[in-house]
């Protein structure tokens, strides 16, 4: 959470720059541009920075705001002020229509993808009868408030700034909320969230959609500051040159946006208007250079600007400690959580030839510890992701409390109470220790965006902190709380992993190799942790190679070797099962 | 529908649609080595074009000095990298391959340009300009950035498009030109008339993609590039010089570029700013094809190039949305087929 004092400093300071005497009104102008660009970087900011949505297509969708304001205000004399929420609602509703789309695509075909689509809205732009083709739509109304007429770049100058500085409010609230870590959280691949009960898809098409509405205000301003609109500064070019604006500030931080705008607008008016006195000549040499500069900025600072900027600031003094007071209500539960929780029956795998689980039965019972072991590549991991459906069954089912939850998505395996870990730690590096295992309690809550942004959602922010503090807590991790999560050290990760799958208030925790890592001390923590948790109701199903950890701790044992199931039974008769001894030690043991 | 019309109709499309497999493979190829989205291969067409163009026309084309001007920058980039254990071997090769090469190919261009060179070495020549250009281009701007993310590269891509596409303005004037057929003369078959250049299209597109399945299928540096596009780390670890892949990848695309350029040039008018737009188009088809198979890509090219010739005839004032958005479906029916897998981004 970070202060509010430095952002009021900044608008105080916005606000009197047009009553200092001196100033040309050129600046003013200029920061004009600054603001128009900084709200549609803003929404890159949380789309490409935040949620790793690259997108090509902004422009598109301040040209939807624009075109909208501009048709209906000179076409059917509608009050700028009606235009607003209009123009915010198409550009939102046709991002939602590009989204369901494109949002879905992986990797590099979203960015490609918004570039074509991009590129089609322009030249739609440029060609439609009703909206002007390529002379476009002129004599626009200027915004006004009562006889008050924002004709000037000065007077309109106020409504700029101030959209900016709310959308940045709004946006940096809605990141410091249960949907926010939701958001963060997209970038590092989607199987961790949804194992917390996170929509992935929702999630993108919510940026998404944010992204275009601070596009479309964006160029609903335009219009009136401009009081024409043409196609040209809706086309590929400058889509580009606003995914540009982010990074170039700094793609991670909101701030970043507003930086990036300075820097670009002033950048380009300065070659602009100085250039051709150093180096006269034809073409455009301020072109040249600004690529030039463009390269040479990203090779000295490729995380952008912002974060470069902020190094040479004290750090800010670290998050206070929730109030462990708070108690967050449980997860709904089933009406009887007792005697069998989950069972396996002749669960089967295949990846094309490959038979990764083969036919494996067994079950666990309320209250107990049961280890899945066997050598590297027996299916383990397989099965847990059969478990929590990340993957889905080739055939056999399974059931959890008797009701059958075949091929159902993870969101509704964790409902159930079944809350996992993973083999490679998915942690959000750039997130706190807090932070990230708040995420577990994400089915907790009921925060919607919305309400986060205006701040209405801080008692159930509180009690999701809370709740997150005090799992951080009972795995002995309250030092690093608010540390960030990729500093700690991979054992301390799988600690935290734990936190996050116990934040869901799980009836089963699912541990993929939790001792992995550990120290002697640490690993005996471990244990009594997992006993304790025994002991106060939960059953742990876990994979594991620490045969000391193994024995000591699980009631039950199951064996696994080459995806078969080929034994079962209490540490004892396990450790002198020949079969069980063939498959790790060879048949000459 | 008229047939004769029709079969106008695709074999424009096809000609077309062979110079974006071209170029959509030159992408392809960039984007899996290297992670860069090359946006200025459409510079690398226009800067070929326009270079031949001019060399024909008896003009001195600036590209040649812009290739020493980035050669001198490659070479200072060599020696800043090498400071700490500066040899005298390192210094004279890399003064050789980045200095003294494009400066002889300058001296060349000079002496040749006012004598209007034969068609063949103004094809040479602008290859060779070009493929340098390509090459010093990755050294100077790519390779410092090789660690950093997709996001960042791309957007250093747009620079360099930027800047190269103003240094096309200055070199080559706001003016369109044209070039001289590759390959004259032209017979009918049936109702349809082949012309030389168009047979040239065709026969050079097939035996590059050709020489590039063989390149890749057969030769070590191929698969040393192949292994580069798998996993960087991996290939490093076998001992494969990523730079080297970097530089291998770029000089192909460079000489793809140029190449595409020449052959359209005597076809259509070319301005500095034109290769954008082609290149863009050379997206599309790489983007059907998944940025990763070769043989799907030149198909989608050919798909949108006779998209295009069909919409330009009944709509040509849609064309261009008609092909952008041709990729709407086929993103939709991939994001259908394969749902997202997970994936580890930086």
């Amino acid at each position: 959470m970070q202060s509010r004092l430095p952002i009021l400093v900044f608008a105080i300071l916005m606000a009197a720059i047009p009553f200092i005497p001196g100033v040309p009104p050129f600046w003013i102008v200029l920061l004009d541009n600054i603001g128009l660009a900084a709200l549609v970087a803003m929404g890159l900011v949380l789309l490409t920075g935040v949620g790793g949505l690259t997108s090509f297509g902004q422009a598109a969708f301040v040209g939807f705001g624009a075109y909208t304001t501009a048709v209906l205000s000179t076409g059917y004399g509608l009050s700028p002020w009606l235009t607003l929420p209009l123009s915010l609602v198409v550009s939102g509703s046709l991002a939602v229509l590009l989204g369901l789309i494109t949002v879905r695509l992986s990797g590099h075909y979203l960015p490609l993808g918004t570039l074509a689509w991009g590129l089609g809205l322009f030249y739609l732009f440029s060609k439609l009868e009703f909206l002007g083709r390529n002379d476009g739509i002129s004599a626009i109304p200027p915004l006004s408030i009562g006889t008050f007429k924002m004709l000037s770049p000065g007077s309109i100058y106020y409504a700029i700034w101030i959209a900016v500085v709310l959308s940045a409010l709004l946006t940096m609230n809605l990141l410091d909320s249960r949907t926010g870590r939701a958001i963060r959280a997209l970038r590092r691949g989607h199987v961790a969230a949804e194992a917390f009960g996170v929509h992935t898809p929702r999630a993108k098409l919510l940026v998404f959609i944010h992204a275009a509405v601070l596009a479309g205000l964006s160029g609903w301003l335009y219009a009136h500051l401009q009081r024409a609109v043409n196609p040209t500064p809706f086309g590929a070019q400058a889509g580009i040159e606003y995914l540009f604006i982010a990074v170039v500030g700094g793609a991670g931080y909101v701030w970043g946006g507003v930086l990036g705008a300075a820097i670009v607008v002033v950048l380009k008016e300065v070659l602009q208007s100085y250039l051709p006195l150093i180096l006269p000549g034809s073409g455009q040499v301020e072109t040249i250079v600004f690529g030039i500069m463009l390269v040479a900025l990203l090779q000295l600072a490729p995380g952008g600007l912002w974060p470069w900027l902020m190094s040479f600031f004290p750090e800010a003094t670290r998050g206070k400690k929730p109030d462990t007071s708070l108690k967050l209500e449980h997860r709904a539960r089933a009406p009887a959580e007792a005697g069998v929780l989950l069972q396996v029956e002749k669960a089967r795998k295949q990846f094309g030839g490959v038979v990764a689980v083969n036919n494996v039965s067994f079950d666990v019972q309320a209250r107990e510890i049961v280890a899945l072991i066997g050598p590297n590549g027996a299916g383990k991991s397989t099965t847990f992701n059969l478990i929590t459906g990340v993957l889905s069954a080739t055939s056999g089912s399974i059931s959890v409390l008797g009701r059958k939850v075949d091929n159902a998505p993870p969101q509704e395996i964790v409902k159930l109470g079944i809350s996992r870990t993973f083999q490679h730690v998915k942690l959000v590096p750039d997130m706190t220790v807090l932070e990230n295992v708040a995420i577990g309690a994400h089915l907790r809550g009921h925060s919607g965006p919305v309400s986060s942004m205006l701040r209405l959602d801080r008692t159930d922010e509180a009690k999701l902190l809370a709740e997150a503090a005090r799992q951080i807590e009972r795995v002995g991790l309250t030092e690093q709380m608010h540390q960030l999560a990729g500093s700690l050290s991979l054992g301390q990760q799988r600690i935290v992993e734990i936190a996050r799958a116990l934040c869901v208030d799980p009836m089963l925790l699912l541990l993929d190799e939790p001792a992995a890592g550990l120290r002697h001390m640490e690993k005996q923590r471990l244990a009594a942790l997992l006993r304790e948790l025994r002991d106060g109701g939960m059953s742990v199903l876990l994979v594991e190679h620490d045969m000391g950890f193994v024995m000591n701790l699980a009631d039950r044992i199951v064996v696994l070797d080459f995806g078969t199931k080929i034994a079962e039974g209490t540490p004892a008769t396990i450790k002198t099962n020949p079969e069980v001894i063939k498959a790790y030690l060879g048949v000459a043991a | 529908m008229n047939t004769t019309i029709m079969l106008f109709l695709v074999q424009d499309g096809i000609t077309n649609g062979a110079i974006y497999a071209l170029l959509g493979l030159a992408l392809v190829l960039v984007f899996a080595v290297t992670r860069v989205i090359l946006i200025p291969q459409g510079e690398f067409v226009t800067y070929g074009a326009l270079t031949y163009a001019s060399l024909a026309a008896g003009q001195m084309p600036g590209t040649a000095k812009l290739a020493l001007a980035l050669g001198i920058g490659a070479f200072a980039f060599d020696l800043f990298e090498a400071r700490k254990a500066l040899h005298g071997r390192l210094v004279v090769r890399s003064f050789i391959a980045n200095v003294v090469l494009p400066a002889i190919v300058l001296a060349l261009t000079l002496s040749l340009a006012a004598q209007k060179p034969p068609v063949a070495i103004c094809i040479a020549l602008s290859l060779v300009i070009v493929a340098m250009i390509g090459l010093y281009l990755y050294r100077v701007a790519f390779q410092p950035l090789a660690h950093t993310s997709v996001l960042v590269l791309l957007i250093a891509s747009v620079g360099v498009h930027l800047a190269l596409q103003g240094l096309g303005l200055l070199f080559f004037g706001a003016e369109g030109q044209r070039g001289p057929a590759v390959l004259s003369g032209a017979f009918t078959a049936g109702a349809l008339r082949f012309t030389g250049q168009s047979i040239a299209v065709y026969a050079i597109t097939i035996a590059f993609i050709v020489a590039l399945w063989l390149f890749f299928g057969l030769t070590l540096y191929g698969k040393a590039l192949r292994a580069t596009a798998v996993n960087r780390l991996g290939a490093r670890l076998a001992g494969i010089r990523t730079t080297l892949s970097g530089q291998i990848a770029f000089l192909l695309a460079s000489v793809i570029g140029a190449l595409s350029g020449i052959l359209i040039v005597p076809i259509t008018t070319l301005y500095y700013d034109s290769g954008f737009l082609i290149g863009l188009k050379g997206f599309v088809a790489a983007i059907i094809g998944g940025l990763v198979s070769y043989p799907l890509t030149a198909v989608a090219a050919l798909v949108v190039g006779i998209v295009e010739a069909f919409s330009s005839f009944y709509a040509s004032n849609y064309k261009e949305v008609i092909v952008f958005m041709l990729l709407i479906p086929v993103l939709l029916l991939r994001s259908l087929a394969a749902p997202a897998v997970e994936e580890e981004k930086d």
